[in-house]
């Protein structure tokens, strides 16, 4: 997993409430077997018409937001199925950072698992960003996780709060499974405990 | 230690017991009892398994079978779609590889992970049960903590048999009174939503009670347990009873004999202690409940079968305003239009929400000696292979096929259109499912959230009906 130290880069403004994970990736892309290669179908049905071509007025589409990498959206975002594929598609399309005001909870928690950072933040701070990335490319937003803060292209900065331990995971890129395995003594010593107390399991 | 004397919730009970680490900074690492494993979300685990040499550390606990890809019909000749069939295929050779049991499609087994885990007494109450599926919350009926996970979780449990986790908030839903005849749990579970919204369980785990939640079948607790993650809510759970002990006895996985009997005295200990605090509290009236049907693209936009679709005019709130209005573009749906105007063209019958034998046995009910509109295309599509031999064996099949149902074999089918049943762009559909996002039945199509009984009686009647009155 990439590190996430700082992130400047263009915010993509979706102002849409409760985008769900359908719409990030519609189930037809869900047969593959690869982590990758999802990120040209990200949001497949708001983005492309039947024909394949291009709906010109949607976000990413437009050439100001084409390489954005940060999205800001309505209240929670990523509502839905457990599909990692939903972070799968968004990291390989390019973007690492999503603001919002509220996230689902499995959604949420698959972005750390892939180094995608997001952030809640009040509606108001929401709102300020939202007008932020309507400038298009001129909406560099500057995303410090050490700092904990944004930094928008007028100067002004938002703090943001984020739970410590997955803030350590994400700036040094950590692997969760390696991390747990370094307790593997409680984990046994919790196995013995369960196998006497709940033999039927 | 005053961890013992304060009254506890039942999330609270399970969650101490499957603490297995805690950190300074608050993140746990909790004990996962149950693992549930599909061929969509399964694959990229494995792999990363392979990848760095590590092997499944609970196999025994690990029960794999494929549902989202499988087709419904004529299954014998295997699966068309390449992608498909590799996908199955490779979730049958990952679990040969590490040992996990695993299902075969043509097993009479097979079904919806989350109906095949409680027929098989696999889903237990008190355990931890998780899968990369976010319905998992259907297991919670049993009073177990279940919820769904993301591929690098489940690469995770599958590794460690743990979860890193942070504990939730409790919320309680107590649904007092009783329901009125032929509103269901599917209503209920519709209405919790449409009051507290889709985004109002996030952070929560919500507990059910109240009379209307006990007076509920295990298969009805299910339903509403299974669409808890509609809510937002990590899980939902409702505390075991003798209801819950009757269903599980003699379950091919449950424990028997003299474990049997330790195992109830444990499970009789989870409910919720009297006095235990709840972060937050909602309360609703079964008797007042009508059949309820959503009109938009979240499962959040209910109405009564009574009522009507929604004028955005008048909502003062410009994001919810906005919502609407997309909603009803997409729906297809002009303001002010009575529920029972609306004509369908299709109807999904089944799902882990409702692909039980009750919610079958309501469907033939309705069905018997009735016809399926002429130009409604309706499909019932059983949870699992033993629901389909169930109702086979009450000569449900016949009753469905005879008044023009399309009767098929186990699998997600059309709640999320991964495998050959889908709609056609525009098509409506009443569906028995769980989500009315954009494209969830298939690339424009429209779906609407109902019971089985209103499904089938709008299959019927053609358009939607209120079935209070149409029985």
């Amino acid at each position: 997993m990439d590190k996430f130290k700082k992130l400047e880069g263009v915010a993509a403004p979706m102002p849409l409430i409760n985008i769900d994970t359908d719409m990030i990736i519609p189930k037809q892309f869900l047969k593959t077997i690869k982590r990758t290669g999802l990120g040209k179908n990200l949001f497949d049905e708001m983005r492309y018409k039947d024909d394949g071509s291009e709906v010109e007025d949607f976000v990413l589409n437009k050439p100001a937001y084409r390489n954005a990498e940060i999205l800001v959206a309505g209240d929670n975002f990523g509502c839905g199925s457990s599909r990692e594929h939903a972070p799968w598609a968004l990291l390989d399309f390019g973007i690492r950072c999503i603001i919002s005001t509220s996230f689902a909870d499995i959604f949420y928690n698959n972005c750390f698992k892939n180094g995608i950072l997001p952030i809640r933040l009040p509606q108001e701070d929401v709102d300020k960003l939202m007008d932020d990335a309507e400038r298009g490319a001129n909406a560099r937003l500057t995303v410090d996780l050490e700092a904990q803060e944004i930094r928008g292209p007028d100067g002004g900065v938002i703090k943001f709060d984020i739970d410590p331990f997955r803030k350590h995971c994400l700036m040094e890129g950590l692997d969760d499974v390696g991390l747990t395995l370094q307790k593997k003594s409680a984990i046994e010593t919790f196995e013995a405990k369960r196998a006497e107390e709940q033999p039927w399991l | 230690m005053s961890a013992r004397t304060t009254p506890r919730t039942m999330y609270d009970k399970i969650w101490d017991a499957h603490l297995v680490d805690e950190q300074e900074d608050g993140t746990c690492l909790l004990y996962i009892d149950r693992h549930l494993v599909h061929e969509v979300t399964s694959p990229q685990a494995f792999e990363g398994l392979r990848m760095t040499g590590r092997k499944v550390h609970a196999p025994g606990n690990t029960l794999a079978v494929a549902d989202h890809n499988v087709p419904t019909a004529g299954r014998a000749n295997g699966i068309d779609d390449p992608e498909s069939k590799l996908q199955v295929e490779t979730l049958e050779k990952n679990a040969a590889e590490f040992g996990v049991e695993y299902l075969p499609m043509l097993d009479i087994r097979q079904g919806i992970v989350h109906i095949v885990g409680p027929e098989q007494g696999f889903t237990l109450p008190g355990t931890t049960i998780v899968c990369g599926d976010s319905h998992t919350s259907t297991h919670g009926a049993f009073g177990a903590l279940a919820h769904g996970i993301g591929t690098s979780e489940v690469e995770h449990v599958l590794a460690t048999q743990t979860l890193i986790q942070s504990k939730a908030k409790n919320m309680r839903v107590t649904v007092n009174g009783q329901l009125p005849p032929h509103v269901t749990a599917k209503d209920i579970i519709l209405a919790i939503i449409g009051e507290i919204g889709t985004a109002g369980g996030t952070g929560y785990v919500i507990e059910f009670a109240g009379e209307a939640i006990r007076s509920l079948s295990m298969e009805g607790r299910m339903t509403v347990c299974n669409m808890t993650i509609e809510g937002g809510a990590r899980a939902g759970l409702i505390a075991p009873d003798e209801k819950t002990y009757e269903y599980l006895k003699g379950r091919p996985r449950a424990p028997q004999g003299e474990m049997w009997e330790k195992a109830v005295d444990y499970w009789r200990s989870l409910p919720s202690d009297e006095g235990a605090h709840f972060d937050k509290e909602v309360v609703l009236d079964a008797a007042s409940l009508p059949p309820i049907v959503t009109w938009g693209t979240s499962p959040e936009n209910v109405v009564s079968i009574e009522g009507a679709v929604p004028d955005p005019a008048k909502i003062a709130d410009e994001a919810k305003r906005t919502a609407i209005e997309r909603a009803l573009k997409y729906m297809g749906l002009e303001p002010n239009t009575k529920m029972t105007d609306i004509k369908l063209d299709r109807v999904f019958i089944g799902s882990c929400t409702n692909g039980r034998i009750e919610d079958i046995r309501e469907v033939a009910k309705i069905a018997k000696g009735r016809k399926v509109a002429a130009h409604v295309n309706a499909m019932v599509v059983p949870g699992s292979g033993l629901v389909k031999e169930q109702a086979e064996q009450e000569g449900l099949d016949k009753i469905l096929i005879e008044a023009g149902f399309d009767w098929r074999e186990p699998g997600c089918s059309m709640c999320l259109a991964m495998n050959a049943d889908k709609l056609a762009p525009g098509e409506r559909c009443a569906s028995t499912s769980n989500r009315n996002f954009e494209g969830r039945q298939g690339r424009g199509g429209r779906t609407h959230l109902v019971s089985p009984e209103m499904a089938a009686a709008a299959a019927i009647a053609g358009h939607f009906v209120d079935v209070r009155k149409f029985s």
